[in-house]
């Protein structure tokens, strides 16, 4: 399966590598570079590359590319996946997945690495496997260390790979016992020139944060579960009761997770909450061009649209930009032609609007592509599809648990063309 | 974590490092290399804990890094026995690495490992296992051989995972082994834990995925575990069931396709269905027999389905292929949501889904369509991405949508990405070709695109157009002479020589402009690129041919020019041209064909899917995506045109898995009540395998510590079909109650053998099955730990037996005692009123229906076997059901352990049908409960049997005197002597029936006895002769005390636990 594994940063230095069978000479990773220079941008590499004796499965992850070696068949997906896990993991013990912490905790790295694959296989993969095994960093943990000398690794051995419930850790304790459901949908929408919608439709999940003494048995249930079309299930959900009664029980993992995914049905007409009206030109002949952009609140069922962020790239042609926004401060990168408008909030009697002229470069001709404009925004306390969770009860513990529910939408990839 | 201060050693370090190097003065890197591993030397020579943790820090940091840290091995391996479990696991990670280079000095460390192997505590012996199995030196390879075998019968599966994983290490290592790894692996697939099931196939693929034999019995118990397994052991598990299944199982489709041929034919005009379709015909047409899916195939499909809701994009994809290359053509359908909301996934996984739903859309499309939207292309996907989605969506292309989606491909057009637009443009070509209707708009939308100010894509436009009008030439002449005109301005090659080619072609429609272009071509000739030289030439011949008045100049020039080209392909095109077109004296009978040979009409070519044809390949497989074999790739297998006998899959029927779909069907709640702990008691039979979590909910249970927990009725209910509310409340109230009784025995157990591990008591919980399942092995307190370990291991050799006589000795050892009397209370008086009945146990062989007719049954008759004295007696009875004759029954190629031997009974000539006939055979078990496995062979059949002797029924009575007893027992004192208490069960009221049932588990003889509270029994093992004593001293209220003295320990522990059992009843 996964031979080897190897880090390799923004400007293409390999900074980490990890054998788990013979050692694969790190010039395999020419080829790679080799793609990485063909590619015009980081992300077009290609996520599978063949060499003569391996094949090369990459993802790149917060600008470091983490590229496996391969040395025979294997679903691609499976090490992809595997890949993001592990960039996941890194996220969960250090906060950041950066090169910096990478290299500030290479040994507590090594030793994740060591355990989540053996001989290539994925061993231990749940993170609270994870950490009973291992320690994540913390500052406490690390001053307490340094004086005494004691370690980061478990001193018990860890039962949980044992248990038949291998996502939670045994013996858990809080004082405060709480659940925290968070209820986040993104609307993922194409608008046309003309402001009709060309595809719409809503991915939710809802992401939880438990933190609950003993062995708890929950149960989640929604006021309108119909509306939930194609789910995904961490694996602590038991499917059969889903399936019969669209009830949610799991004994939950400790600590952050996703508890489910979900997307809405593409019969349910989307609620696109803002609009825009934009008029962009450039006349044949001229070096100047036309930008007005005007945002609006539109069915938001009374809810403020929030952190809103318009960002356009803008042909090659254009030189600079000369605008004025209403509300809110705009960049323009003159070498990226990114310009993003930084918005906050959208007040109805006042529409924000950014307005001005673009320059083009002298002699260079009309540019014939229209910018696309993607927007992002925040609604607080509201979940556009309309889902509601009805319930939440606890079984298998006596005491009784604070328990919070929040809704939210953003914009997934929302894109308005002109 | 002092990791940091040796971290800003270690920045200090590296950083200083590339001074030494480039400072010629200071002695070269080595001296400094040296220098700086001195001190890491002497850190770990010294005594701290926390200096030896420092060094081996920056030692695993200089090994990230890829920095060559080999030379401090010595000094690293002399701590692979630090008490620190960090600097230890620091230390295993540094072995791995280098082992292979330091063969030698590696070896020094393979005693800590194998002293580890033996540990009390699993997680020890897994990790010891683990470590010894990754070092990468040959000479070790028995060692490894003989520590896997020894995993693979541990009693903890987590040991047993370890074990898989261990294998294909191994076999990577010495291919050599590989016949007895696939023993192994042969035993591991028999697991019944969840834990193993994925290891075990990952090994059975690296190692022999081609002995899919293996798979056979295994197949329904993997398929009713997969939803338990863990992810990643998902997806190898589905990918190795696809390819059994295509093996097995016959092609679903067979009918349909040939009912729906003429109606699908308009749809899929391109399909290569069609022609599978057509072969298929005649084999359909011989049989017509309506095709019935194998029960076995519904099942894997079945247990599959929720596995698409997982959150693991890997297992997704997995039950997708499995979906696409083994359902029926109605319900590939349901796979389509779920890839679509991978799309949803990061960029890399995107890119995988949507190479695999381009190959699917080109078979199924259908299937996708309803998602059309899903695949509009965003400005700020990847190039890659877009690609593939362009690829897509031309795919899904069709009469209703097309003007949908052209309008899209327009929005492209205009893209910043010119390689995006590129491809659109080719997009556009193919749905034109494929799609009659819109051939003329999409051929006017693409000349539109000539006037493009960017160069690629009025070059792209002309190689589409190219294309498109070779369908059709007569009526777009304007478009030609448009194109013609272009060529001045075009300067990208491949577009000029499509310009070039479309004009030679089709010169006959423009008379006047094509003589003109060749004069223009003619004078940049030089210039030009190969292709469009190549082109040029052609141009030249064609015009010859038809209009040679205007361009014969023009031509001889060309081919002059051509004639000293630099590139060979340019100077041998002209001479061939020259030789062909131009009429000399010598020229042959080929340039009176040369009109027809330039002017023939060609083909129009088909625009084709880089998808077509992918599926060969078994999707999702890295291969698919190359489109190019990988090494290790297992080809997809045709449908077999008959489908193999499926009786392979059947399982014995005493360890079969539980038929859960015939389970959800009984409709009386009573009768499931009692059904249950008997199905999951004969789950229990075969063996100690699933201790840990067979027992469905109540072991894992309160592994996790939970009395109320759920999860027990989880993993029953993901067998079952859908229960009622009711039911499962009931049923879990049951269970608590059950699980309750456990616990107390559990807990008693778990504190009587504290002293003998200590192991956390949660895990000691978890496993309590294995003590309760071997009450007596808990060991006198005074004896050593080693002869515990020793014992513990031997026990568990034995329990992995799971052949159906040994399950019959022990059938209800799983579960709480009240229970099992609550259960059994009927058969038993049955017992106490027929006790001569009962001593004499039939043991099935060979079922009726798995022998066809045979039934073979056998019992130990406990009379010595006169041939023979020490080998056992085993009365055969075969009965012949079938409608003829059975002829020639004999033995044939027995397998037996080391030592055992067979008599065989006389071959048996005629059996007539209805008839039973009965022989003795002997077997010497060499007073081991290993089973004798041998082949029963029939004239027309033979059949794998094996015979698996209670412990019981290796001994025979001895005869002694009251005196003699206490001498020999005085003799097998301390080790040799195990003392177990316990209650008797409520039927054991009297001596006569202690007797009784002590006899019936083994054939001992009664020896005279003075007091009445004790009853004592004395025989000899068959084999070796070793003295077996048995004491039972009864106590007030019930109490008992068992004292069992025998040489072989073995025997010993095994005898208690049987005689237990029956008293205790």
């Amino acid at each position: 399966m996964i031979h080897s594994l190897f880090l390799v940063n923004a400007s293409g230095d390999i900074f980490l590598e990890k054998h788990w069978k013979s050692v694969v000479s790190r010039s395999v990773c020419d080829y790679f570079f080799e793609a990485l220079e063909r590619a015009t941008e980081p992300e077009n590499v290609p996520p599978v590359i063949p060499t003569p004796h391996h094949f090369l499965i990459n993802v790149l992850r917060h600008r470091i590319y983490f590229v496996a070696v391969i040395q025979s068949e294997v679903p691609p997906l499976f090490v992809i996946e595997f890949l993001h896990r592990v960039v996941d993991t890194f996220q969960d013990y250090f906060g950041v997945c950066s090169e910096a912490a990478i290299k500030d905790n290479v040994v507590v790295v090594y030793e994740l690495l060591e355990e989540m694959l053996d001989n290539g296989f994925p061993l231990a993969t749940e993170s609270n496997i994870l950490k009973e095994l291992i320690k994540p960093p913390t500052i406490l943990r690390t001053v307490v260390n340094t004086i005494t000398g004691s370690t980061n690794v478990g001193e018990q051995l860890p039962t949980g790979q044992l248990s038949v419930v291998p996502w939670r850790r045994t013996g858990v304790k809080y004082t405060n016992n709480e659940a925290y459901f968070d209820v986040v949908e993104e609307i993922d929408a194409i608008i046309d020139k003309s402001g009709s919608t060309i595809t719409a439709e809503i991915q939710g999940v809802i992401d939880a944060c438990v933190k609950l003494t003993g062995m708890p048995d929950l149960t989640l249930s929604f006021m309108n579960p119909r509306l939930l079309d194609d789910v995904s299930f961490h694996p602590c959900v038991r499917f059969k009761r889903w399936e019969a009664e669209r009830i949610l029980s799991f004994i939950p993992p400790d600590g952050n997770f996703r508890l489910l995914s979900y997307h809405v049905s593409s019969q349910n007409l989307v609620a696109i909450p803002v609009y825009v009206k934009h008029n962009i030109s450039f006349r044949e002949g001229s070096s100047q061009g036309r930008f007005e952009l005007t945002l609006g609140p539109k069915q938001t069922m009374g809810k403020a649209v929030e952190s809103v962020l318009v960002s356009s790239q803008l042909p090659r042609g254009v030189l600079n930009a000369n605008l004025s926004p209403s509300q809110g401060t705009y960049t323009f990168d003159p070498v990226t032609k990114l310009l993003s408008w930084d918005v906050g909030k959208i007040n109805p009697q006042k529409l924000p609007s950014l307005k001005g002229s673009v320059s083009l470069q002298t002699g260079a001709s009309k540019p014939d592509e229209n910018p696309t404009i993607n927007i992002q925004f925040k609604i607080q306390q509201l979940a556009i599809s309309g889902l509601k969770v009805n319930r939440l009860d606890m079984y298998g513990e006596k005491y009784k648990p604070f328990k919070g529910i929040k809704y939210m939408t953003k914009a997934g990839k929302f894109q308005v063309r002109t | 974590m002092s990791a940091s201060s040796a971290f800003s050693d270690e920045k200090g370090g590296s950083a200083s490092e590339p001074e030494y190097g480039h400072d010629p003065a200071s002695g070269g890197i080595f001296s400094s290399d040296y220098k700086r591993h001195d001190d890491l030397k002497e850190m770990l020579d010294s005594n701290k804990d926390s200096l030896k943790l420092e060094a081996m820090k920056r030692i695993v940091a200089m090994i990230a890094r890829g920095k060559n840290a080999s030379d401090l091995f010595p000094a690293v391996v002399k701590n692979v026995a630090c008490k620190n479990i960090e600097v230890k696991k620091l230390v295993y990670v540094y072995l791995v690495r280098y082992a292979e280079e330091q063969q030698d000095l590696a070896l020094l460390s393979i005693s800590t490992f194998q002293r580890g192997l033996k540990d009390p505590n699993q997680l020890i012996r897994a990790s010891a296992l683990r470590v010894l199995s990754s070092i990468r030196v040959t000479i070790i390879v028995p060692i490894m051989m003989l520590a896997i075998k020894e995993a693979a019968s541990d009693m903890s599966p987590y040991v047993r995972k370890t074990a898989a994983h261990a294998i294909p290490k191994l076999h990577s290592l010495d291919p050599e082994q590989k016949d007895q790894l696939i023993e192994v692996i042969e035993k591991l697939l028999a697991d019944k834990t969840t834990l193993v099931a994925g290891s075990v196939v990952m090994a059975f693929e690296e190692v022999c995925p081609d002995r899919i034999d293996l798979i056979h019995k295994n197949y329904r118990k993997l398929c009713n575990l997969l939803i338990d397994v863990e992810e990643w052991g998902q997806v190898v598990i589905i990918n190795m069931l696809t390819r059994y299944a295509r093996t097995q199982f016959l092609n679903p489709n067979i009918n349909e396709s040939l009912l729906e041929e003429n109606s699908e034919k308009a749809f899929y005009a391109s399909d290569d269905e069609e022609e599978e379709d057509k072969k298929a015909e005649p084999a359909t047409l011989a049989k017509r027999k309506p095709y019935v899916m194998d029960p076995d195939h519904r099942l894997l499909l079945r247990n599959t389905k929720p596995l698409l809701q997982s959150r693991n994009a890997a297992v997704v994809m997995a039950v997708a292929q499995l979906y696409f290359h083994l359902a029926p053509k109605a319900e590939v359908g349901i796979i389509a949501k779920a890839l679509v909301r991978l799309m949803r996934s990061h960029s890399e996984v995107q890119y995988v889904v949507l190479q695999n739903v381009a190959t699917m859309s080109i078979k199924r499309r259908g299937m996708f369509e309803p998602y059309l939207k899903s695949f509009y292309i965003r400005s700020t996907d990847p190039t890659q991405i877009k690609v593939l989605k362009l690829e897509v969506l031309t795919n899904l292309a069709n009469e209703t949508n097309i003007s949908t989606i052209l309008r899209e491909f327009q929005t492209y057009i205009k893209s910043m990405d010119k390689d995006f637009v590129a491809a659109s443009i080719q997009a556009i070509g193919r749905c034109a070709t494929n799609i009659g209707e819109v051939r003329d708009t999409c051929l006017n939308g693409l000349v539109q695109l000539l006037s493009n100010r960017d160069e690629l894509v009025v070059a792209e436009s002309v190689v589409v157009i190219k294309k498109l009008l070779q369908m059709q030439p007569e009526q777009h002449s304007d478009i030609i002479k448009h194109m013609a005109k272009l060529i001045d301005n075009i300067q990208v090659p491949m577009a000029r020589a499509s310009i070039l080619w479309l004009i030679g072609e089709y010169c006959e429609h423009v008379p006047k402009i094509a003589p003109d272009v060749l004069r223009k071509m003619a004078k940049s000739f030089t210039n030009e690129e190969d292709i469009v030289k190549l082109q040029i030439i052609n141009l030249a011949a064609k015009l010859y041919l038809t209009n040679s008045k205007q361009s014969k100049l023009l031509t001889q020039y060309v081919l002059n020019l051509a004639k000293y080209d630099q590139n060979y392909d340019i100077r041998d095109r002209a001479r061939f041209i020259r030789q062909l077109i131009v009429p000399t004296d010598k020229s042959g009978a080929l340039s009176k064909y040369a009109k027809k040979l330039f002017l023939a009409l060609k083909p129009a070519p088909v625009l084709e899917s880089p998808f077509k044809d992918r599926d060969h390949f078994q999707l999702g497989s890295l291969s698919h995506l190359l489109n190019a074999k990988a090494a290790g790739y297992q080809e997809l297998p045709n449908w077999p045109e008959s489908a193999p006998d499926p009786s392979v899959r059947n399982v014995e029927v005493k360890d079969s898995i539980p038929d859960w779909s015939k389970c959800s069907s009984r409709k009386d709640r009573k009768e499931k009540k009692v059904e249950k702990p008997f199905y999951s008691d004969s789950e229990g039979e075969s063996g100690p395998t699933e201790s840990a979590d067979s027992d469905s909910g109540s072991g894992s249970a309160s592994a996790s510590g939970s009395d109320e927990s759920g999860s027990g009725s989880e993993s029953e209910e993901s067998g079952e079909e859908t229960e009622s509310d009711e039911e499962e409340e009931d049923e879990e109230e049951e269970k608590k109650k059950r699980k309750k009784l456990d616990k107390t025995k559990a807990k008693k157990q778990a504190e009587e053998s504290a002293e003998r591990c200590t192991i956390h008591t949660i895990h000691q919980i978890s496993t309590f099955s294995c003590f309760a399942q071997t009450p007596v092995l808990k060991q006198p307190p005074k004896q050593s730990k080693k002869e515990s370990k020793k014992e513990t291991q031997e026990m568990s050799l034995l329990d992995l037996d799971d052949s159906p006589a040994s399950a019959s000795v022990t059938p209800v050892n799983f579960l709480s005692s009240s229970l099992v009397s609550d259960l059994e209370g009927l058969s038993l008086t049955d017992t106490i009123l027929a006790p001569t009945v009962s001593s004499i146990k039939m043991y099935e062989l060979l079922h009726r229906i798995k022998g066809e007719g045979l039934a073979v049954e056998y019992c130990f008759s406990r009379q010595p076997f006169s041939p023979e004295p020490n080998m056992v007696a085993v009365q055969i009875q075969f009965t012949n059901n079938t409608n003829s004759e059975t002829k020639n029954l004999h033995i044939e190629d027995p397998r037996l352990q080391s030592g055992m031997r067979i008599r065989e009974f006389a071959e048996i000539g005629l059996q007539p049908t209805g008839e039973s006939v009965t022989v003795v055979m002997g077997i010497d078990f060499c007073d081991s409960t290993q089973a004798a496995n041998f082949q029963l062979c029939t004239h027309t059949r033979k059949f794998f049997v094996s015979i698996q002797p209670p412990v019981g029924e290796l001994m025979t009575p001895a005869f002694l005197t009251e005196n003699d007893f206490k001498k020999e027992q005085g003799k097998l004192m301390g080790m040799n002597e195990i003392l177990e208490k316990l209650t008797l069960g409520e039927k054991c009221v009297n001596e006569h029936v202690i007797v009784e049932r002590v006899t019936a588990t083994a054939n001992l003889s009664r020896v005279p006895c003075g007091s009445d509270k004790e009853c004592r029994f004395a025989g000899k093992t068959v084999s070796s002769g070793c003295l077996v004593l048995v004491t039972v001293t009864t106590k007030e209220g019930g109490g008992a005390q068992l004292t069992v003295n025998c040489e072989k320990m073995l025997i010993g522990t095994m005898l208690v636990k049987d005689i237990l059992q029956a008293l205790s009843q």
